[in-house]
């Protein structure tokens, strides 16, 4: 038989059309959009590209002002005294409208973050809108929520969102705080502000009354102000742990509510009777969805070793089918590195491992010439004390350990200041339940990683950050019981 | 006074650390004084080093206890109230040694062993109340449940001797976590003799542990400690609560200041104190969902 | 293949077990590839020469064969160039009608056997069954596993069977049929697959097509994972063929792409990978021709032997 040609898959770009993208944004404060008082912009890039896809507004202290007393006024004048049934509506229109604007707000995702569009096409946008949708519902039904007490809203909420799940982290924040009856200012990361100013126009577009949802861009300097206004009644926090404790330390003696959620470096167990081919997957999903930016990422592989040998070649294997590059690829399954910063950070890490002597493997992909990327990377060899098995990379790299006895990688899984998050495969139920037990982290996966959803609380433990969001228990952070 | 047959036997109030009852490592002491001024008794003045041994010990216990079942920290609970019934007279006479009416001191003992039941009761019921199975939209079986946080660093309260650390201790372990409790620097005398209580109730060796000694010494080593999960205190103005927290957010330190008139009155007591010290931990697992059994059932 | 006859290792029932919900997830993954441009027309002629164009009916006769074996040969002149199926699948009694129509192609022609599709009868009427199909001409043969003796946990009775189709098939190549719409789970699936590579079959197929359901994507996907797994130990390829429920060419493609994905670009062959079906070739050659003139296509317009 003739050589045939390999069988390839052609690129399938998404357009970019849907996204439009306006040449500038402003701030978002008052149900209006106000140009900053410190009259400069920042540019956002594309990291797949390195082209500047718009410029946003700078808010300095007086814009971040302005933006609490439109919160705290629209407090007083509205929000507080509307029905809760009315507040769940609103909140419900959110829900519709991003529905409806999936296509652009998917597309803006990726261009913006790097992200690959199958990403933000199949999970970013459509979880961001269904946690609205959840919370909507809560707003007429908290009394439900807290046997015998009662849940007071507690004001000006001040949140601020990473930049790995732009639109979906400011869904997180957004809609909990709405449905207890808090008004909010928010800002995005500055890598990543496009669908969260995206957000601010569908809750324009949704009549919500004016300064309800405030959007203010900036930089840490920004969010800093915010923190430390006193007309804010709660911080909401996702990002580095580095970050949350200085916010944490500058809360200290106010009586701001605070929420945080933090870094963490999850322990993804296999023991050898786990079923391999879809361990294969989990750590595979664990490390490399969103490129590895992810807080709660299987960063730290345990593998029990009498499987090792042949499980990492599986995996090896696996990775191997993976298509890095173009995020506007549908076929893409990893996109590119958020930020020239992150992926200094990462490949630092890269040589930090090598360094300690760990075995360093990477796929032999070849990367698109611009843009940041960073090939599928695994450490085998790695030891406890090596700090690429310690510190979080944010990026898709994994560290691989081996094991021996359950009570063995228990202990190691909880040698970490972080507990967000852990993964667990194997056969045994009992075996499960057991660690489940006893691993100190928020959340467990159990023969699955990297799951999310609306109505499934999220968030750490010790340095991973406290409080939780989603579900039931995503009401109390913003709530006051009496 | 009347003539005395016999010359008393003064009572050495020491610090219980791990189910033991050593005097400070430090050597020191200070005097503890009568509402008229006069020296009572000495109690330890506990040193940082008397504050890393009780973490130690705390952490070493925190495992076992909170494996224990909710049942049985109950019973446990419950045995304290018990052994705290019989020792009734004793607290009393030190309270009252310390300025308390004998109807204040009364109230404050009932009301102290009606918490301890109280909380006795939740033990087994709170996890119930807090968990949730969570419907999420794919084939996994998903639920939350309450988990302890662990250590626990508690600074008690003024004017409340017994009731003070009570009200922070039972809240604390029915949920599981252990703890240090540093007790009130004027009047410790009830906590000290309190600790005698727990070390007859079967309660687990290092499960509470009680200081005594100078709030201002000893609150920057709890707040600091990195084994220390939590901290808990009353909503008074000392300790310096600012700087509790700045020292706890090195670490991330869950910190909680709980209200002291809605604390000491009766029924001041909830379940949401628990909730406090606990974790949320949410677990997942799949589902198998084979084809065509869906209209079987 | 001639040799010593295999014989029956517990051992190899030690496999890892299969999480069925992660095997789904995967599977959807793989229907997220976006196929498009040149890639989906390789992609179509692809799946059209790995189909083995199939009648296994009560009321088959010469007549429906020939008829079937003209389609086979003459998937669609109105574009040049196709290829043909891979071949045609028949039951033994029409083996010989098909031979005949089929002289001079390169078609095999495959023949089920062994008391298709329930498999309830003696090993000797089984091996009379092969026999008769293979002495009619049959380059392939299509034989179903005892899932009766599966489910009553004896094992060694499947796998013998097997291995003594497989000796009766002389040069023929042997498909395992292991049906599994009546295995229950994919534990089963991969059990089942195990056992029927150990016993020496050349592919592992999914379904008659008698039942409900059929082939799936996951129940594939555990399928050559199984045959990777054996691959990877011991460097024996076996062959895939889903059979039953794949009528659409975007489900095919989709299909390949697990292939491609889990096996490597060597299974893309009709070697080594095989569609069991009867209406899909129509489908693709839809898309074919959609591709070519730009518009969308009628059935009207494709023959329906």
């Amino acid at each position: 038989m003739a050589k045939k040609k390999k069988w390839e898959y052609s690129p399938a770009p998404e357009s970019k059309q849907p996204a439009a993208i306006a040449g500038r944004y402003e701030l978002f404060i008052n149900g209006k959009w106000q140009k900053p008082s410190s009259g400069t912009y920042f540019n956002s890039i594309n990291p797949a590209t390195e082209e500047k896809l718009s410029e946003i507004a700078t808010a300095n202290e007086t814009d971040v002002n302005k933006a609490v007393q439109a919160a705290k006024q629209a407090y007083e004048k509205y929000w507080k005294k509307i029905s809760p049934t009315e507040r769940g509506k609103y909140i419900f229109r959110i829900a519709r409208i991003m529905q409806e604007r999936a296509r652009e707000l998917a597309v803006t995702e990726t261009l913006d973050g790097g992200k690959p569009i199958r990403e933000s096409r199949d999970f970013d946008i459509p979880t961001a809108a269904n946690h609205f949708f959840y919370y909507a519902g809560w707003a007429d039904k908290l009394d439900f929520a807290f046997p015998n007490k009662k849940a007071n809203s507690l004001g000006v909420a001040g949140q601020i969102t990473p930049w790995n799940f732009p639109l979906l982290m400011a869904a997180w924040k957004i809609a909990p705080a709405l449905a207890t009856g808090n008004t909010v200012v928010l800002k995005p990361a500055e890598t990543t502000s496009l669908t969260t100013l995206k957000l601010a126009e569908i809750i324009q577009e949704a009549e919500l009354p004016p300064g309800v949802v405030n959007i203010i861009t900036g930089d840490g300097q920004t969010g800093a102000w915010l923190t430390k206004h006193n007309d804010v009644n709660k911080i909401a926090f996702t990002g580095s742990t580095e970050v949350g404790k200085i916010i944490q330390r500058s809360l200290a003696g106010s009586q701001k509510k605070l929420t945080l959620e933090l870094g963490g470096k999850g322990a993804n167990i296999i023991f050898e009777d786990a079923p391999i081919d879809q361990a294969v997957e989990g750590v595979v999903n664990g490390i490399f969805f969103n490129q590895g930016h992810v807080c709660c990422a299987g960063s730290r592989l345990y593998v029990q070793e009498s499987i090792a040998k042949k499980f990492i070649q599986k995996l090896k294997d696996r990775i191997g089918t993976l298509l890095v590059g173009d995020p506007m690829d549908k076929n893409t399954d990893i996109g590119a590195i958020n930020s020239a910063q992150q992926l200094k950070t990462i490949q630092a890490y890269i040589k930090i491992g090598k360094a300690e002597g760990a075995t360093f493997f990477e796929t032999d992909c070849v990367l698109p010439k611009k843009g940041f990327f960073c090939r599928p990377t695994l450490f085998t060899n790695v030891a406890q004390s090596n700090r690429i098995a310690q510190e979080e990379i944010f990026g898709p790299v994994l560290s691989i350990l081996t094991f021996r006895t359950d009570d063995e990688v228990i202990e190691k899984a909880n040698n970490s200041p972080y507990g967000l998050s852990a993964g667990i495969w194997t056969d045994k139920g009992a075996r499960i339940f057991n660690l489940s037990k006893r691993i100190r982290a928020g959340v467990i996966w159990a023969n699955t990683y990297n799951l999310f959803d609306p109505t499934s609380p999220f968030g750490g433990y010790k340095e991973s950050g406290f409080g939780r969001e989603g579900g039931l228990q995503g009401l109390h952070p913003y709530v006051q019981l009496s | 006074m009347t003539q005395q047959s016999r010359l008393a036997i003064w009572k050495t109030y020491k610090i219980y650390i791990g189910g033991q009852f050593p005097r400070t490592e430090s050597g020191r002491s200070y005097a503890i004084k009568n509402s008229a001024g006069k020296t009572i008794a000495n109690a330890c003045q506990s040193s940082r080093k008397d504050v890393r041994d009780a973490v130690s010990a705390a952490r070493s216990a925190w495992g076992g206890w909170n494996n224990r079942s909710g049942f049985n920290r109950g019973q446990i609970l419950y045995r304290i109230a018990e052994m705290l019934e019989g020792r009734k007279k004793q607290l009393k006479d030190e309270l009252m040694a310390q300025g308390y009416t004998a109807t204040v001191a009364t109230r404050e003992i009932n009301l102290s062993i009606d918490r301890l039941i109280y909380y006795a009761g939740w033990c087994d019921k709170y996890q119930a109340l807090f968990s949730s199975v969570n419907p999420v939209a794919s084939a996994h079986y998903n639920f939350s449940v309450p988990e302890s946080m662990g250590v626990v660093g508690m600074l008690a309260p003024t004017n409340a001797p017994l009731l003070g650390v009570i009200s922070l201790m039972a809240p604390c372990i029915a949920g599981g976590n252990t703890c240090l409790i540093l007790a009130d620097q004027e009047k410790p005398l009830a906590a000290v003799s309190f600790a005698e209580v727990l070390h007859s109730a079967d309660v687990p060796n290092g499960v509470v542990n009680i200081l005594t000694g100078y709030q201002q010494e000893l609150t920057d080593w709890i707040s600091t400690h990195m084994d220390i999960n939590a901290i808990v205190c009353f909503d008074q103005e000392k300790p310096d609560w600012q700087k509790i927290q700045e020292n706890g957010a090195g670490h991330v330190k869950r910190m909680f200041r709980w209200n002291t008139q809605q604390l000491l009155r009766a029924g001041g007591q909830s379940p949401y104190l628990i909730m406090d010290l606990q974790e949320i931990k949410t677990t997942w697992h799949p589902i198998q969902t084979i084809a065509g059994s869906g209209g079987a059932y | 293949m001639t040799g010593k006859k295999p014989v029956f290792n517990p051992q190899i029932l030690n496999h890892p077990p299969v999480e069925q919900t992660g095997v789904e997830e995967r599977s959807v993954r793989f229907t997220k590839r976006s196929i498009k441009g040149p890639s989906k027309m390789q992609g179509l002629e692809l799946v059209l020469s790995m189909i083995d164009l199939t009648t296994l009916e009560g009321k088959d006769t010469p007549g429906k064969v020939n008829q079937l074996c003209t389609k086979a040969k003459h998937l669609h002149d109105h574009i040049p160039g196709l290829p043909t199926v891979a071949a045609i699948c028949v039951y033994p009694s029409m083996v010989s009608v098909a031979k005949k129509a089929l002289e001079g192609t390169k078609i095999n022609v495959a023949s089920v056997a062994t008391a298709f599709p329930s498999g309830q009868s003696s090993l000797r009427i089984k091996l009379a069954d092969t026999r008769l199909a293979v002495e009619q001409g049959a380059d392939e043969v299509d034989m179903v596993i005892s899932r009766g003796k599966f489910h009553a946990g004896e094992y060694a009775y499947v796998f013998d069977e097997i291995a003594a189709v497989k000796a009766a098939c002389d040069k023929a190549r042997l498909k395992v049929i292991l049906e599994t719409g009546e295995l229950g789970t994919l534990d089963q699936v991969r059990k089942a697959s195990t056992i029927a590579i150990a016993a020496g079959a050349d592919f592992i197929k999914t379904s008659t097509g008698k039942i409900q359901s059929a082939a799936t994507l996951p129940v594939t996907l555990v399928m050559l994972e199984t045959i990777r797994d054996h691959f990877q130990k011991t460097g024996k390829k076996v062959g895939m063929k889903p059979a039953g429920g794949i009528s659409k060419s975007k489900l095919a493609l989709h299909y390949l792409v697990m292939v491609k994905e889990t096996l490597g670009d060597v299974w893309l062959d009709k070697h080594w990978f095989r569609f069991g079906a009867s209406s899909l070739a129509n489908d693709v050659l839809m898309q074919v021709a959609k591709e070519k003139a730009g518009n969308y296509q009628s059935p009207n317009y494709f023959s329906i032997d």
